[in-house]
């Protein structure tokens, strides 16, 4: 509902990432009141720190920093007329009885701000797993850092964390922290993966790793930290279901330890908010909309689900502002969503629900590598569509349209729930 | 650089030790007109035992009345609310349950019970069933009863500690970190004490709260001979978002060389499971094994509903100081002059410790000392401002009055940048000490992102250069170097 108020916006989007300005960038350009609310003196999100190129193959068809990529978003999203709030943390968002949202912000600059919207964006992004995530043994020593810290302190503060570093998790921050901190006169010992194959893009496995003889340990679990003050070792061993054999265990010794095990959707404002979460993903449970179970709150990017490309972050922020614009402007939408679960060898589905009339894209990760694989939309155990696939793995994110055709050629129930599963052939 | 014997500082006690015992003692020192000292080897206090404590307030009914610990862990118990609020410092009396699963941990417990009516644990109640799910629904349903002691609590122990020494220092005790005693000599009635580092002091009398290193320490003054045995206990910190937060703290029933495996509701909000109890020939082993963390989950899952290690955010180690026989040993020296022996504080030594500090204070009247109290002292703390319990209202007129308030550095904990500000110019000048005393990095993620801002916090503030500021004292360093500046 339009406001007078002038702390009224018809979108507030919370995170000034990449999923954030490609949202603002529709919405404002469509002439709705946008702002933007960052906590960091900068907009960019992570991308500032990802001083590496490779992002914006897909979207922008060249190869950008991570930089060049976020001054891009972020000057379409000023352009557009975003109004910016930087230095400025989201404390809580409260959906009123009057179906606006009311949204409470700190800041050293604007103070205690009381915001309302008419629609709420979620782009909070995510976070690092931490050693007590994954339950790393041993002692407790300075010198343990989650990748992304590591890298925010040497690319952005310019600070080098140790002199002989070894990484835990095939990650794909880890796995440019390896090189990266090659680069700054680091020894890089090994990078240990509890897995049998990597975590991170095959990509960077070769340019990070291979390029620079740094030595990846698949299969091994770490066994022990040491070290009193400051790391002094790590101690790893090959493992089978988790039970490691020691015989072939190995120390080496190091100062620093970088953990790239995985990264979390940032959902506890979303949580305190009401807003359901899907467990799989860690991000809130949207539609075919991609809005959650609370009316005029969206969510989009990492916040959502965690993606390999910053290319699909955006595509997936523009495909939440049109949304936003559909919802804002009333336009009746066939209220017929069909569920969608994640079927065999699938991790997630997003969304989690499907509905011709506004969105027919998926994105889905496989639980297991497979050189090729057949992908199958069932309803109640019908197949209504398929599609082969090739080197699926689930380090790399399955994107899908259903074409228009499977609810035109076949009938579609409109209760019975959607199930995507993959199979290897 | 020795300085001349007329150059050095000359005090009437010194405290060795700047943990909870060594804390509450020179609390409770600073209201005499007496010239006090507090000494700490690291960085900051409560960097040793203290901090890795569960946080319980006991209740009185573990230990039987012959022993000293057991005395003065009812005295302390009942000293924590006015301590509370005139130190400024969390603390819950949300009680503790003992909860029996077999009809043979029945008749422990029921043993336990009428200690604890012998003791004096006020309001201990035996239970049913039916009362032990009333009194705390989390508790899996096999439970056969157990026993309830109202007077049980929870409190943060670093924060505990670091409010002590505030008061303490607001009252004129001078403390020191980073003061290892490496030697003394008594001339003339007076100890002379040495630090590793070569600094000098004078003192009347010695207080001995060295904790794991007492034994040490003792060693240094020719006092007693004996031998501190470190007892590890490692605990693990769930997120808030927890199933298991219970209403009250769960103890299994106990062993003879251990209170068990509890569940923890922490002050705030956070569940923590823990500890283990393991004899160690290190002292400052800290670490933490695949297999106690295993057990641990086990025996916690096994007496309360909602226990997942998917909730881990992180896990900890630290050492009990014990003695043979298990009790406290504070006592006048009997073979060293003006020495207090304040050894073997393990659990309840938290509890205890206001009426360790009472205790102490009764020794050194006892050894001569003349304690007249000072004419006025500075009463309580100033009560320190936190962000996350802030309503809308007092938040806007806090940032009106310090804009910091606004700028929220950790985000999973809600801490502002006036908080950590405040903490640094407290001296918390380490990562840990400003983890400790706002908890900027005690969340679930675990400083991920709010450390690199804090260091910075603490570079600005202090002078310090990034590359000297550690974790939590010397060799904990965090930067190797500085890249050049483009």
């Amino acid at each position: 509902m339009k406001s007078d108020n002038k702390n009224y916006y018809d979108v507030i989007i919370i995170g000034g990432g990449a999923a954030g300005l490609s949202v603002g960038a529709v919405t404002a350009e469509a002439g709705l009141k946008t702002a933007i609310i960052e906590r960091e003196a900068d907009l960019g999100g992570i991308l500032l720190q990802c001083i590496h190129n490779g992002f914006g193959l897909h979207h922008f068809n060249e190869e950008l920093t991570g930089p060049e990529y976020a001054a891009k978003v972020e000057t379409a999203a000023i352009k557009a007329g975003c109004q910016i709030f930087t230095e400025t943390t989201v404390s809580a968002i409260i959906k009123q009885a009057n179906k606006n949202i009311t949204v409470d912000c700190s800041s050293a600059i604007h103070g205690a701000l009381e915001l309302e919207a008419g629609a709420v964006v979620l782009a909070m992004g995510c976070r690092e797993r931490n050693r007590g995530n994954i339950g790393v043994p041993g002692a407790r020593p300075a010198g343990i850092y989650a990748a992304g810290f590591a890298q925010r302190l040497l690319n952005i503060k310019g600070c080098v964390p140790g002199k002989k570093a070894v990484i835990i998790g095939s990650g794909d921050i880890g796995l440019i922290m390896a090189r990266r901190l090659r680069w700054s006169g680091v020894e890089v010992k090994a990078v240990v993966e509890i897995m049998p194959h990597a975590s991170g893009l095959p990509r960077n496995i070769a340019q990070c790793l291979e390029d620079f003889n740094i030595p990846l340990y698949l299969s091994y679990m770490t066994t022990k930290i040491n070290g009193k003050q400051r790391v002094e070792s790590i101690e790893i061993a090959p493992h089978k279901n988790g039970i490691a054999d020691m015989s072939k265990a190995v120390k080496i010794d190091c100062d620093t330890l970088l953990l790239s095990v995985g990264l979390v959707p940032e959902n506890e404002l979303s949580v305190k908010a009401g807003i359901e979460l899907n467990l799989d993903t860690g991000g809130p449970v949207v539609d075919s909309s991609l809005m959650t179970n609370i009316q005029g709150i969206f969510a989009c990017g990492n916040v959502l689900h965690v993606h390999d490309l910053v290319d699909f972050v955006s595509e997936e922020a523009i495909v939440t502002g049109h949304a936003v614009i559909n919802y804002l402007n009333n336009k009746a939408i066939a209220n017929n969503e069909i569920k969608v679960i994640p079927g065999t060898n699938v991790k997630y589905t997003v969304p989690n629900s499907y509905n011709r009339a506004v969105n027919n894209s998926f994105y889905l990760r496989s639980m297991m590598v497979m050189d090729s694989a057949e992908l199958t939309v069932y309803q109640h155990e019908h197949p209504v569509y398929r599609k082969k696939l090739k080197h699926v793995k689930p380090a790399e994110m399955l994107q899908i349209q259903l074409p228009v055709s499977i609810e035109t050629s076949m009938e579609l129930d409109p209760i019975l729930p959607l199930t995507i599963s993959l199979e290897a052939i | 650089m020795s300085n001349s014997v007329e150059q050095q500082e000359s005090y009437d006690v010194v405290i060795i030790g700047g943990g909870v015992s060594g804390a509450a003692i020179a609390a409770n020192l600073a209201r005499y007109d007496l010239r006090v000292a507090l000494l700490e080897k690291s960085a900051d206090f409560g960097f040793g035992v203290s901090k890795a404590n569960s946080g319980i307030i006991h209740a009185g009914f573990h230990h039987n009345l012959s022993a000293l610990k057991s005395k003065l862990e009812i005295q302390g118990n009942l000293m924590f609310d006015s301590l509370c609020h005139q130190l400024d410092f969390p603390f819950r009396r949300c009680g503790i349950v003992v909860a029996a699963f077999t009809d043979e941990e029945m008749v422990i417990v029921n043993e336990l019970y009428n200690q604890g009516v012998e003791n004096g644990s006020p309001g201990i109640e035996l239970c049913s069933h039916e009362r032990m799910l009333m009194l705390e629904p989390k508790l899996n349903n096999d439970v056969v009863g157990g026993l309830f002691a109202p007077a049980g609590g929870v409190i943060e122990p670093y924060l505990y500690v670091f409010s002590l020494i505030e008061f303490a220092q607001r009252n004129g005790v001078e403390t020191f970190t980073e003061f290892k005693v490496s030697t003394a000599s008594r001339q003339e009635n007076i100890w002379h004490i040495t630090s590793s580092d070569e600094r000098m002091m004078q003192t009347r009398y010695v207080i001995n709260a060295a904790g794991l290193y007492a034994d040490h320490v003792s060693e240094i003054f020719n006092g007693e001979k004996f031998e501190i045995i470190p007892r590890k206990g490692e605990e693990y910190l769930l997120d808030r978002a927890s199933k298991a937060y219970p209403e009250r703290v769960i103890f299994p029933v106990p062993t003879p060389n251990s209170k068990g495996t509890l569940v923890i509701p922490t002050v705030e909000g956070t569940t923590m499971i823990g500890p283990t109890a393991q004899e160690v020939d290190e002292k400052d082993d800290d670490t933490t094994t695949a297999e106690n963390m295993k057990n641990i989950f086990v025996l916690a899952a096994n007496m309360v509903s909602g226990i997942s290690r998917r909730d881990i955010i992180t896990a900890f180690s630290g050492s009990r100081p014990t003695l043979p026989g298990n009790d406290f040993m504070i006592k006048i020296s009997e073979t060293t002059p003006a020495l207090i022996q304040v050894a073997g504080i393990q659990s309840p030594g938290l509890t205890a410790s206001p009426a360790i500090g009472e205790y102490v204070k009764d020794l050194l009247k006892i050894s001569g000392l003349t304690m007249i109290e000072k004419k006025s002292i500075s009463r309580t703390n100033q009560k320190t401002v936190k962000v996350r319990f802030a309503t809308r209202a007092k938040l806007k007129e806090l940032i009106k009055k310090n804009p910091a308030y606004g700028n929220i550095i950790c985000r999973c904990e809600n801490i502002s940048e006036a908080e950590i500000v405040e903490a640094v110019h407290k001296g918390h000048t380490t990562l840990d000490g400003v983890k400790f005393y706002t908890r900027s990095g005690m969340g679930r993620c675990q400083g991920g992102f709010c450390a690199g801002k804090v260091i910075e916090i603490i570079n600005q503030e202090t002078g310090i250069p990034v590359e000297q500021i550690t974790k939590r004292g010397k060799g904990s360093w965090l930067i190797v170097e500085r890249l050049n500046e483009l």
